[in-house]
């Protein structure tokens, strides 16, 4: 605090030097402040433009030079988007899909969570040894075996072969929870035995709430990759009507995007996969920075 | 805690381990479903001739002489996989550590830069390819406009086989930056203030610190930063797939790529197993490697 009155109203002697320090700090400062919103306008120019564009008459999209602000908007994209591809019941999919699959995962994973945290069974280490080596596997060395269990199944074209997998709880969910269920106190869990509640009470009423910040970032998480997902669907799905948004839109673009006439169009498209996900972060950031800084871990 | 009545310590064990089971029943059930037997069917698919159709018939190593002696797009595959690898690690570590420095000054707003410059990792590569794709046209981009107000005759950009690789390359070290800048922040922040003041009293200027405090203290988020960004790298299928289809000339037709035309477009799923297998060696052993090399250049704290 001293030191702050210092440099405001200083001793005569000093003042000059004060002066100076502060003049180089301001200019630090500005220079830094300069750097970071030149790496601002880098990040954010493509989503500005995937808005402009998508807002522009197809008369303004080859204007030279390009006009950076549509004028006037057209909203016209987004309604030939509707008639064109069943974009409602594409985001329908990819909303059903992520959700399901969210319930799965939380359920499953943390269940089994609580039983590495805090119980006691043979084969408990072996078995969590096994599930973290899995996290090595990369996706597509089991893509074509699965894509055998699910023709075998009956579930080709069907969204549940999306969703099955993840009831079976992951690795990272479960790894992830684990962590966090052995941060909470375990005379908790003792008082709750003396009392007579049995494990799986003590999970339902202690573990499960208490938790809620880890879950909740599994939650976030499991959802984003699921909206996000490309392979997945590709595989799994076939038929216009069972589309996700990310591969109605590969779809989309495959037909139209190369031959320029789709541009506007094919923008309101890729907008709509978008906002869903800059909602969710912008509501759920805390749970990407915490679950991200806990980790390090990525799908 | 004493057993109640009529139950012996044993007898709670048992029940306690029977409960345990249940609880992890899923997930033991999906890793063996899902895990377990895909890694060892696919393993022995690599050894088969399989439509997918009718019965796999083995043979033997076939698949991968053939990968490796006549098959030159797996080799253009290997030689795509390794420069996009090269191409988007490298800048994502650099610009990693750099900006994440810069964001951890003590500056007005990090909160909302941070926001900002994650905003690309939440969303997905599709929506985000169609708009490069547009800002790449050669003819009426954003970029190749730019470029000429700087007097440069932008190029082809996609449509070129020599600059399709860094056009995926720029877009997808910008998609993923985000994620490097986060988890580098976390583990700056993570540096204890007395490094930074026993470096101020011996005399250490801005960049001294940084070279001699934050660097090495930050490593092994550095590492984890690297060998994250490496296992994606080589996984890279959404971007290739919707922007280029791996042409123009098969300049960016990647392991993944290559994996899913020969199994799911061409049915040969022999062929894209024994793919499938070599990018699992490739992963495991340039993690195994990283691994072994990180005592060259990573620092961990005593007692870390």
């Amino acid at each position: 605090m001293s030191q702050v009155k210092d440099r405001f109203l200083g001793s005569g002697a000093s003042r000059p030097i004060l002066l100076r320090v502060g003049a180089r700090k301001l200019l630090t400062r500005g220079v830094l402040h300069l750097v970071l919103i030149g790496i601002l306008v880098v990040m954010v120019f493509p989503f500005y433009w995937l808005l402009a564009t998508s807002l522009k008459a197809s008369g303004q999209l080859f204007l030279y030079p390009p006009r950076i602000i549509p004028n006037p908007l057209d909203f016209r994209n987004y309604s030939d988007l509707f008639s064109l591809v069943p974009m409602g019941t594409f985001l329908f999919n990819s909303f059903k899909i992520a959700s399901f699959l969210v319930i799965g995962v939380c359920l499953s994973s943390s269940l089994a969570a609580f039983a590495f945290a805090r119980m006691r069974f043979r084969g408990s280490k072996a078995l969590f040894a096994l599930l973290l080596a899995t996290l090595m596997i990369p996706g597509q060395v089991t893509i074509i075996p699965t894509f055998l269990i699910m023709h075998v199944l009956g579930l080709i074209d069907n969204d549940a072969a999306l969703i099955v997998p993840g009831w079976f709880g992951t690795p990272f969910a479960v790894f992830l929870l684990r962590q966090y269920y052995r941060t909470i106190p375990s005379d908790l869990m003792d008082s709750a035995k003396i009392d007579g509640s049995g494990f799986l009470r003590i999970y339902w009423s202690i573990f499960l709430p208490l938790g809620m910040p880890a879950l909740a970032t599994v939650a976030v998480f499991t959802f984003l990759w699921s909206w996000n997902g490309l392979f997945g669907p590709l595989i799994f799905l076939n038929s216009v009507r069972n589309m996700t948004v990310t591969l109605g839109l590969t779809f989309l673009f495959g037909r139209n995007g190369s031959m320029g006439v789709g541009w506007g169009i094919i923008m309101a498209g890729a907008l709509l996969g978008v906002v869903p996900m800059v909602v969710l972060f912008l509501f759920a950031q805390k749970y990407f920075v915490q679950g991200l800084a806990k980790t390090g871990l990525k799908g | 805690m004493r057993p109640r009545h009529g139950a012996t310590l044993r007898g709670l064990r048992r029940q306690e381990e029977l409960t345990a089971w249940l609880f992890v029943a899923p997930v033991a059930l999906g890793i063996l479903i899902w895990q377990v037997y895909p890694v060892l069917y696919s393993l022995y698919v690599s050894f088969t001739a399989w439509n997918f159709v009718s019965a796999p018939r083995w043979t033997g190593l076939q698949n991968y002489t053939q990968l490796f002696a006549s098959d030159q797009f797996f080799s253009a595959a290997l030689r795509n996989s390794a420069v996009y690898a090269v191409g988007t690690v490298v800048p994502t570590v650099v610009l990693g550590v750099l900006f994440a420095v810069i964001l951890n000054s003590r500056i007005r707003g990090r909160a909302i830069y941070r926001t900002l410059y994650f905003l690309p990792n939440v969303t997905p590569i599709v929506s985000i390819a169609i708009v490069w794709a547009w800002m790449y046209d050669s003819n009426f981009g954003i970029l190749n406009f730019l470029l000429k107000l700087i007097g440069i005759a932008g190029p082809r950009w996609l449509g070129s086989s020599d600059w399709a690789m860094t056009s995926l390359i720029i877009m997808d070290v910008w998609h993923g930056l985000g994620f490097s800048i986060i988890l580098l922040l976390a583990g700056l922040q993570s540096i204890g203030a007395e490094y930074y003041e026993a470096a101020t009293i011996d005399g250490a200027d801005a960049f001294e610190q940084f070279w001699h405090v934050t660097l090495p203290l930050l490593s092994p988020m550095t590492f984890l930063v690297l060998i994250l960004a490496l296992i994606n790298a080589f996984q890279v299928f959404d971007s290739p797939y919707v922007l280029t289809q791996g042409g123009p000339a098969n300049a960016t037709l990647t392991l993944v790529l290559y994996l899913y035309n020969q199994g799911f477009a061409d049915l040969h799923m022999g062929l894209a197993s024994a793919v499938a297998y070599c990018l699992f060696v490739i992963i495991l052993v340039l993690t195994g490697l990283s691994f072994y090399l990180q005592k060259l250049w990573v620092f961990y704290e005593e007692g870390q």
